[in-house]
């Protein structure tokens, strides 16, 4: 059989775990934006109580691999009652470590805010929360661009992570095939193309974005 | 005699152990232009920072407007909409064109109607020459325009009590002179009780009705009108004038 043939019969079987990686990665990634500037606010404004708590959260998240993380919610949570699928476990994952990535990226957005611009919003009276509305949000957010950007990068390779779960995404969908078939080049090729068929364009996009933003925000 | 507008008692400042301001007293009536002069690094800018709480202080006491100030956050934030501010740096916010700057304050803080607020801003725009910009963002401006649009942003709040620091510090001469009118013009033809913080000579000399001279946090010379211009007291505020253009 030759190689483009191999190719051929594997495609349907990557399409779909193309598609997995695609919709596991978008929850995962949506979620851990919404979790990480929830965080980054309640830093920003040392929130009594909830400021330690992020802090644990973020330290705990960010200083322990994915891997591990995936382990404990597929094995161990179970034992402790909560049972949830292989992709809730991906989807709980990918947010939880995304999660304090993207509250890093936020805070470094928000600390970029001039501290001027921010007495310029008191002065006219606004109220902490009006103060993060209409300026430290806004500009902090287009400041962290760069950032998310990496951030949503990341995110979407570390779904190959997902293999260890046995939830058929792409990384584990190839290694499959190669352990049935061994036909091991032609799986990695079709491999290599399906992500780059997601973050190239990704990253195009996203530059874009960054480009926009700074300039709609900075006007440079 | 009436109450003052802004009266200051036994005011005292620090950073940690430095001292930025000794027992700073002062009053200032409805109407009247205070200016603030002394070298950099005499607490002028401090001192009008402190009075819309945007630097705490440690003693002493304000009355604005016959209220007791407790620096407490809320009731700064009740006072800064009658305490108006411009700074050197303008800090128009980026991401707003000039009419969202200028609305923010009456629509989201003092919750007024739009339509009521509206012709006061435009009114305001064509009186500082800006009535054109409305749509502009400040990346369209100059440092002059976007600091006249600063002004119309505290003054669209009606304040009764207006803090300028230092705001042509950072333009170019042309722009000064523009910029100085409109401060001028409030205070002849608005009669807006003012404290301006000021390294403009000439300007502080023709609008003051009283100067306030700062050395080291304290003050040195408390005078009215154009006294101080003509007779300082003190060797450091003749050194002081002595080192000013005019």
């Amino acid at each position: 059989m030759s190689s483009w043939a191999i190719i051929q019969q594997s495609l349907p079987l990557f399409q779909k775990g193309f598609f997995i990686t695609l919709k596991l990665a978008t929850l995962g990634i949506l979620g851990a934006i919404v979790v990480g500037i929830i965080c980054s606010l309640i830093q920003y404004f040392h929130l009594p109580l909830l400021n330690p708590l992020v802090t644990i959260y973020t330290e705990i998240a960010r200083n322990t691999p994915l891997l591990i993380q995936l382990f404990f919610l597929y094995y161990a949570f179970p034992q402790l009652g909560l049972r949830l699928t292989a992709s809730q476990c991906g989807v709980v994952g990918l947010i939880f470590l995304g999660g304090s990535y993207m509250a890093a990226g936020f805070t470094g957005g928000f600390d970029g805010i001039s501290p001027s611009q921010l007495e310029a919003g008191q002065a006219i009276g606004l109220s902490r929360w009006q103060l993060a509305h209409y300026v430290v949000l806004p500009q902090g957010l287009a400041l962290s661009v760069p950032a998310l950007a990496a951030n949503i990068i990341f995110l979407i390779k570390e779904t190959s992570i997902f293999t260890v779960i046995a939830i058929p995404e792409l990384t584990n969908t190839a290694l499959d095939l190669i352990g049935m078939y061994y036909h091991t080049n032609e799986y990695l090729l079709v491999l290599v193309v399906a992500y780059a068929l997601i973050l190239i364009p990704l990253s195009i996009i996203l530059t874009y974005l960054e480009r926009r933003v700074r300039y709609g925000a900075f006007g440079n | 005699m009436s109450t003052p507008l802004l009266h200051v008692s036994h005011l005292e400042k620090y950073y940690q152990k430095a001292h930025i301001l000794h027992d700073v007293n002062f009053e200032l009536n409805t109407g009247e232009v205070l200016t603030l002069l002394g070298p950099s690094g005499s607490g002028k800018s401090t001192l009008l920072r402190c009075l819309n709480g945007l630097e705490a202080y440690q003693q002493g006491a304000i009355t604005f407007d016959g209220q007791a100030v407790t620096q407490k956050p809320k009731q700064w934030q009740q006072l800064r909409q009658q305490i108006g501010m411009v700074f050197q740096s303008y800090d128009l916010f980026p991401n707003r064109n000039v009419l969202e700057n200028i609305l923010l304050g009456p629509l989201k803080v003092q919750k007024r109607p739009r339509a009521a607020v509206l012709p006061e801003i435009q009114q305001l725009l064509k009186k500082v020459g800006m009535a054109d910009y409305a749509d502009a963002y400040p990346r369209q401006l100059s440092g002059g325009q976007k600091q006249r649009i600063a002004i119309v942003r505290a003054l669209a709040l009606k304040p009764k009590l207006m803090l300028f620091d230092e705001v042509t510090a950072s333009l170019d001469p042309e722009m000064v002179r523009d910029v100085l009118n409109i401060i001028r013009q409030l205070a002849a033809s608005h009669a807006m009780t003012m404290l301006v913080v000021t390294h403009e000579m000439d300007f502080a000399k023709q609008i003051s009705d009283q100067v306030l001279f700062l050395a080291d946090g304290q003050i040195l010379e408390q005078t009215p009108g154009t006294q101080f211009f003509e007779q300082p007291q003190t060797e450091r505020a003749q050194n002081f004038l002595a080192s000013m253009d005019f």
